[in-house]
């Protein structure tokens, strides 16, 4: 069975596709994450070293990693509507940015919160937190510069070179922890060796990522239809779907 | 082509001399305030000096950026350079080149100068002024994106350092790393190394972007 993948890249057919996809994503996010939470909370064992104090993990680790994978995910975007010029795709790199931002703060605030009872101190300049503040600072800039650019064509296209040329940061985010070597932890997940940390807290983790991952899908269809609803107040289908309402 | 756009850019620039050296006073004025905030003990002062140094001569270089383009923009001549049959990447490099000339060449030659204001050793003089003549063109290569893709905008100055200050870092760290290094007898040649790398990555990429860049703002 053949699907047109392309009927699904006129902004018209992907808002009605997007307004039945969203339901879906959410509960599943309110799902994982009560039973992320619930495994976080009740069922991983304390730390023996740690404390309780480790369990922020369970959002820490999840959230550093959707900063880090929505920006690449938002660079691709950016980077297929610059090279077929297609709109939706830049829609959805302009919906996915303030989520990112929003995770990677996220990820810097708990780290904080976690610093301080495990180094004693709420900030380190370790090469991970500082590429990870960094990685703010390219959402930031990415966002403000679309904010400042009143033509949308423009803006899109702006926009998705600033991402493409940002996207080289976050390779050096990942590998920072070879590159230098300071007080942040390696990597306790890695796909070559066997995890460190028990099962429970591994599944805990994996499932609160699922959540977040979730989370992310429905925020950024429901971010990109108000996109597009912005963008096509002009054309008729949302006239249309004006005089339905 | 390569070599008129950098005589005009570099002519233009010397006819508004009060530019050039606006750039170059930022950058010795930002660097002696920082013993008048943090006080004049010598042996602090020593530590932090390839820093400051550095940091000062980010924000001169990025200070500058807006002259890049603006002023073609502003009198027709870029839209002239866009529809011209040379290669738009070819004439990006050239402004690239004439903007680390006017405002990069006066901090590399001012650098020994503030340094010993911080009681810099002589070697480690040397490598920081070694340090910036490879890193200074690599500021202005990268924030000629920035400069193209905030072309005309409003507040574009401010825009222009949130999108162009995160993507100096790298150099931030590796030029002031050197002098660092090179203090605590580890020898600057490896970051010297990265330097020189960042520079070529630039050289080819940089103009190609700035260029894509130019393209969308003018459209």
């Amino acid at each position: 069975m053949a699907i047109n993948w392309f009927k699904y890249s006129s902004p018209a057919s992907f808002y009605f596709l997007a307004g039945k996809m969203i339901p879906f994503f959410s509960i599943a996010a309110v799902i994982l994450c009560l039973a992320g939470l619930y495994i976080g909370f009740f069922v991983a064992p304390t730390d023996f070293q740690q404390g309780e104090a480790y369990r922020i993990i369970f959002i820490h680790v999840p959230a550093a990693w959707m900063s880090m994978f929505l920006y690449v995910v938002m660079a691709m975007w950016s980077g297929i509507g610059l090279a077929f010029n297609t709109r939706l795709s830049s829609m959805v790199a302009t919906a996915i940015a303030p989520t990112g931002a929003m995770f990677t703060f996220l990820a810097l605030w708990t780290g904080a919160l976690w610093g301080k009872p495990m180094w004693g101190t709420w900030w380190v300049w370790d090469a991970r937190l500082t590429s990870e503040l960094i990685l703010l600072f390219l959402y930031i800039g990415f966002m403000s510069l679309q904010a400042a650019i009143d033509d949308p064509r423009r803006a899109d296209k702006a926009g998705a070179m600033i991402a493409l040329v940002g996207v080289v940061n976050v390779p050096i985010i990942y590998f920072s922890v070879k590159w230098w070597n300071t007080l942040h932890q390696g990597a306790s997940v890695s796909l070559t060796q066997s995890p460190k940390m028990a099962t429970t807290m591994l599944t805990g983790m994996l499932i609160m990522s699922l959540a977040c991952w979730m989370y992310a899908i429905a925020m950024v269809l429901i971010r990109t239809r108000a996109v597009i609803l912005e963008r096509e107040r002009h054309t008729a289908w949302v006239g249309e779907l004006q005089g339905a309402a | 082509m390569f070599l008129w756009i950098i005589q005009r850019d570099l002519l233009l620039a010397m006819r508004r001399r009060a530019d050039v050296l606006t750039t170059l006073f930022f950058f010795i004025i930002v660097v002696s305030l920082f013993p008048l905030g943090v006080g004049p003990e010598m042996n602090m002062l020593r530590i932090m000096a390839p820093g400051v140094v550095w940091v000062a001569a980010l924000l001169a270089s990025m200070l500058s950026l807006g002259r890049m383009f603006s002023g073609d923009h502003l009198d027709g001549t870029l839209e002239q350079m866009l529809i011209s049959p040379q290669s738009l990447s070819l004439l990006v490099l050239g402004k690239a080149l004439a903007h680390w000339l006017v405002t990069g060449v006066p901090l590399v030659l001012m650098a020994p100068v503030l340094g010993i204001q911080y009681d810099l050793p002589a070697d480690a003089l040397l490598v920081l002024t070694a340090s910036l003549l490879l890193g200074t063109p690599v500021l202005s290569l990268i924030g000629a994106i920035g400069a193209a893709l905030t072309l005309g905008l409003r507040g574009g100055g401010v825009l222009v350092s949130l999108l162009v200050l995160p993507l100096y870092i790298p150099i931030l760290i590796f030029g002031a790393g050197a002098v660092e290094a090179s203090t605590a007898g580890l020898g600057a040649g490896a970051h010297m190394s990265l330097l020189g790398a960042f520079l070529l990555a630039s050289l080819v990429l940089a103009p190609w972007t700035a260029a894509v860049s130019l393209r969308i703002s003018m459209e």
